[in-house]
This record gives structure tokens, sequence and C-alpha cells, in this order.
């Protein structure tokens, strides 16, 4: 029994007991109101006092979460420049490419390419060129953090990242951050020009850099399609169009080696 | 028999039309490389639209081998009708001139004077693919220089490597030998029964431009009877030049996309080539050459 439903109660007794009928209501029923207000003072400052719980909370985990991008970012500045090898794979329904050997070129804060070492290269538009550093070199975004997963065994903080730019081709990202090694697991972001892609990294012997060894890169492609007249094709597609139905096209970049902040010049990006 | 396809190579290329042939198909091809050099990149950005939608693609995209590749689409439904106007004309040319007879009087049956006249006609048709093969793949890569090759099929897209394309021209080139030998036989069947050149000529052509049409048509009501036209089987030399894929998606180098069907389309054209042939002889043999 509440303290306050006690003391009602006593009250309502000891009135009962000195006047009449009548009166013995009327000052019941001013009482009980009395009571009502005394209740919603009550309520009211508990609702601000968990308010104010809620808000320091959050405003708490929100900088926990700038704090880890910035312990992460911390990590990735560590690398001014990179010329990397290794082999790409481009798996996209309408595509049938053999798996090359490519170079990859990185320098701060945001210049990156991909280069086929022999043959055409073909990339999806945009968000291959798309890398942790150039995303996090910015420091105009708001993180929010959004819960906890585990990506292939390892525990990973999920964070928000929303760009404080309305211009920017960047609407969203989610990263998936290992907090215990400062490494980016995964990421999901959303552009306006290129759509959904998502990234997964795995990271082997460049882990204390923040490098990959491999990264896989899926995106959502459009249709193709040239007519049958202009192409004049003899009839022997009917098998891999079997393999068309998958409108999820997907790019692995195994990495063999990394040669770190050994100077990349400009013209390897243009 | 040695004797008898020197006579008639001899005769061959005694004739100014036979040298309009190789002129010909060295002005179309000079014009297509012209054309491309200047303008290619054009051409190129329109095959390629969809593709540039999604993806960026860097490289050598109008390289040789794809220049060679353009030119034999255009020109391979072309290049019978200019291996009719000798082979048609083997046969109906000498009834026309008065030599038919004389040429029957020598100590030779009719069967090896057939023979000789047909590998003559092989010969040339040979020639006149490798001199279009010089030109086409040669030429085009010395001038566009060489990369990956990019097939653009009307559902997908093929990427070759450089160095898994050079095997493959070999293969079509031999596999085009195939489809004008078809065409060879087919106008040297028909010169047997005219007395004139110019009426074999004429029906070989109708019939490569109908059943070409009929070929190219996406008509249901047409597809039932593609199969058993030859020119549908003539265009398999496009088939050496799409791959197999393994279980990601990733293609397979040194595969055919299915060797069963190119493998199916060639037997089909040596089938048309041996009974055209075997009918050529057998008509011949019966052949009045009296009146």
């Amino acid at each position: 029994m509440c303290p306050n439903c006690s003391n009602y109660r006593s009250i309502v007794a000891s009135h009962s007991l000195a006047g009449g009928s009548l009166l013995s209501l009327y000052s019941n029923t001013k009482l009980l109101l009395i009571f009502i207000q005394a209740q919603i003072i009550e309520m009211k400052k508990l609702i601000i006092v968990l308010l104010v719980f809620i808000v320091s909370g959050v405003a708490a985990s929100a900088q926990d979460a700038s704090a880890l991008i910035k312990r992460v970012k911390a990590k990735l500045d560590k690398v001014n420049d990179y010329v990397a090898e290794g082999s790409m794979k481009t798996d996209v329904a309408f595509i049938k490419a053999p798996a090359g050997k490519i170079k990859v070129y990185y320098k701060r804060p945001n210049q990156f390419r991909i280069r086929r070492s022999k043959g055409i290269s073909i990339l999806p538009k945009g968000g291959i060129s798309f890398n942790m550093s150039s995303l996090l070199s910015t420091e105009s975004f708001t993180a929010i953090p959004t819960g906890e997963s585990i990506i292939n065994g390892t525990k990973v903080k999920l964070i928000k990242l929303l760009p404080n730019d309305e211009n920017s081709d960047v609407v969203l990202t989610t990263l998936y951050v290992d907090e215990a090694n400062l490494l980016i697991r995964k990421t999901n972001t959303t552009t306006r020009e290129n759509g959904t892609f998502e990234m997964e990294m795995n990271y082997g012997k460049f882990a204390d850099f923040g490098l990959p060894d491999k990264v896989i890169f899926a995106f959502n492609t459009k249709n193709y399609k040239i007519p049958k007249g202009v192409t004049m094709e003899f009839d022997t597609d009917e098998p891999a169009k079997q393999n068309m139905k998958n409108r999820k096209g997907k790019v692995e970049i195994t990495y063999s080696s990394y040669t770190i902040n050994k100077g990349v010049p400009d013209s390897e990006f243009k | 028999m040695w004797q008898l396809l020197q006579i008639e190579l001899f005769k061959i290329f005694k004739r100014p039309r036979t040298y309009i042939s190789f002129a010909a198909i060295a002005a179309l091809v000079g014009i297509i490389q012209f054309g491309l050099k200047l303008d290619g990149n054009m051409y190129i950005e329109f095959m390629l639209r969809d593709l540039s939608a999604s993806f960026s693609i860097e490289g050598n995209i109008l390289n040789g081998y794809l220049v060679c590749y353009i030119i034999l689409q255009l020109l391979l439904v072309h290049v019978p009708l200019l291996i009719t106007l000798i082979a048609a004309d083997l046969i109906s040319g000498e009834a026309n001139m008065g030599t038919l007879r004389l040429l029957l009087t020598k100590p030779v049956s009719r069967t090896e004077i057939i023979l000789a006249k047909f590998l003559a006609a092989s010969i040339y048709t040979i020639m006149l693919l490798m001199f279009m093969a010089i030109l086409a793949l040669f030429v085009s890569m010395a001038i566009f220089g060489t990369d990956d090759m990019l097939n653009l099929k009307s559902g997908y897209v093929v990427q070759l490597k450089s160095s898994d394309i050079f095997w493959r021209y070999v293969c079509a080139f031999g596999f085009a030998a195939l489809a004008m030998l078809t065409v060879a036989s087919l106008g040297f069947f028909l010169s047997i029964f005219a007395e004139n050149s110019i009426g074999p000529i004429v029906a070989t052509m109708s019939i490569i431009v109908v059943f070409t049409i009929l070929s190219t048509l996406d008509i249901p009501i047409f597809n039932k009877i593609k199969p058993y036209l030859f020119t549908t089987q003539m265009i398999g030399w496009k088939g050496f030049f799409d791959v197999k894929v393994n279980a990601e998606n990733e293609a397979i180098v040194g595969s055919i996309q299915n060797v069963g069907r190119v493998l199916q389309a060639a037997g089909i054209l040596v089938l048309h080539i041996v009974g055209l042939l075997v009918a050529s002889i057998v008509v011949f043999k019966k052949k009045d050459v009296l009146s």
C-alpha cells in the first residue's frame, strides 16, 4: 500500500467521524481533488527526472560514439598515402569478366584510384572509390549509436553517421565498428547519386593501420539491354540468362601488399 | 587433278572481276576503320550507354580486336555476295562462252572437272577471307592498338582478356571459311543449271538475302524455320567470343560458352557443303552439254 493512499484514508476517516453526512461528502470530494493534484505534481516531477536521465544518457552515448569515431579516425590518419596491389573479382549478373590484378592508389584526404594492371576495368560508379579514410575525413557529421551486433564472431558497435552538410552525396552511413581493435568491419551507405552500397572488410597483417586485406563491395545494378537487331547475335546465350536474375552486384578486392607512406604522385589520380 | 586445279585457278585469277571482291573488301574495311578512328567513341558511347549508367569503364575499349569484330559483323553478311560473283560463274560462264563442251572432250572425268572447279572456288574464297583477316585484324591492331575486348551482347557483356582473343579469331575465321564455302557451293550448284552467269549469281544472291532476313527477323513464326536456314548457322563464328563462368560468375579464360552449339552449326554447314557438292557432281554427270 502506498504511503499517499494510507494518508488519504486516515484523513477521510478522521473527517467522517467529526462531521455530518452532507458536510462529510463535500469535504471528502475536496480532499480527493487535493490528493489528485498532489499526485499529478508528483508524476510531473518523476517525468522530468526521467527525461533528464534519458537526455543525459543519449548525450553521453552520442559523445561516446563520436569519441570512438575519433579514435578510429586517428588510427586511419597514421596512413598518409599508400599503393596497394591485389586482385579484383567482379560478380555482376550481366557481366562476364575474368579476375584481374589491380593497383590501388590512395592519398589523404580523399584521393582514391583503382587501376587494372592490364586490360579494361569495369567498376561500379562512385561507390568503389569510397573508403573509410575519405568518409571520416570530414568532421561535419553527427554520430548516433544504434546498438551492438556481431560480425564474423566479432562484437561490433553500430554507429549511424548523418552528414551535417545538406548537399552531401552521402545521405546516411551505418558503421559496424570493432571497438576493441578500432576497426570498421562493415559499412552500409546510402547516397543520392549512386544508390545504396555495402562494404565488408576483413583485416590481417595491415590491421594496425586500419587497412583491410579483403574488401567485398556490394551494390545494386540497373538493367542492361541492347536490341538483338544491333548485336545480331548467335543463339548461344540461353545458359547465361539463367544467372541474370540477381540484380545485386559484387566486387571483391583482395590486397596482397601495401606500400604505406612512401608518397604517391598526384598524376596517379588523373 | 593438280593440273586441272592450276588451270581453274589461272582462269579465276585472270578475270578482272575476281579482283573486284578484293578491292571492295579493302575499301569497306578501310572506310569502317577510318570512320571508327575519327568518331568511334560516339559509337562506343551508344553501345555502352546502359553499362555506363552504373559503371565507369576504363581502358582502350575501341581497340583492334573490337574493331575487327565490328568489321566481321558488318561484312560477313555481304562477303557472300562477292563470293557468288565467282562461284556461280564457274560452270555457267564456260557454258556461256561455249568452252564447256571443249573442256569435256579432254580425257578427264566430269567428277574431276567439278572437283577441280570447286577446289579452285574454295581457294579463292579462303584467299578472300585471309585478305579480309589481314586487313580487319592485323591492320586494326596496328591502328587501334590492343587491349581486352568487350563483346556487347543483347543481354550481357563479355570481357575477353587480350591474351585470350587471338585464338578465337583463328577459329572464327575458320568457321567463316565454312560459311563462305557453303555460299560458294550453293552458287556453284546453281551454275550447273544455267547457260549464262547472271541467272545463278542473282539466284544465289536472292536466296542469301531472303534467308538472311528470315534469320535476323525476331518474329515467332519465323523462329521455327530459322534452325533449318544455313544463314542462321553462318553467324556461328560469334560463339567463339562468349565464355563460360564459374560458380562465382567469374569468366573462365580459354572457355567457350556453348561449344556444342558452335560445332553443331559448323556441322550443318559442312553437311550443306558436302550435300551441294555431291548434288553438283550428280547433276553435272547427267548434264546434257550438246544443247
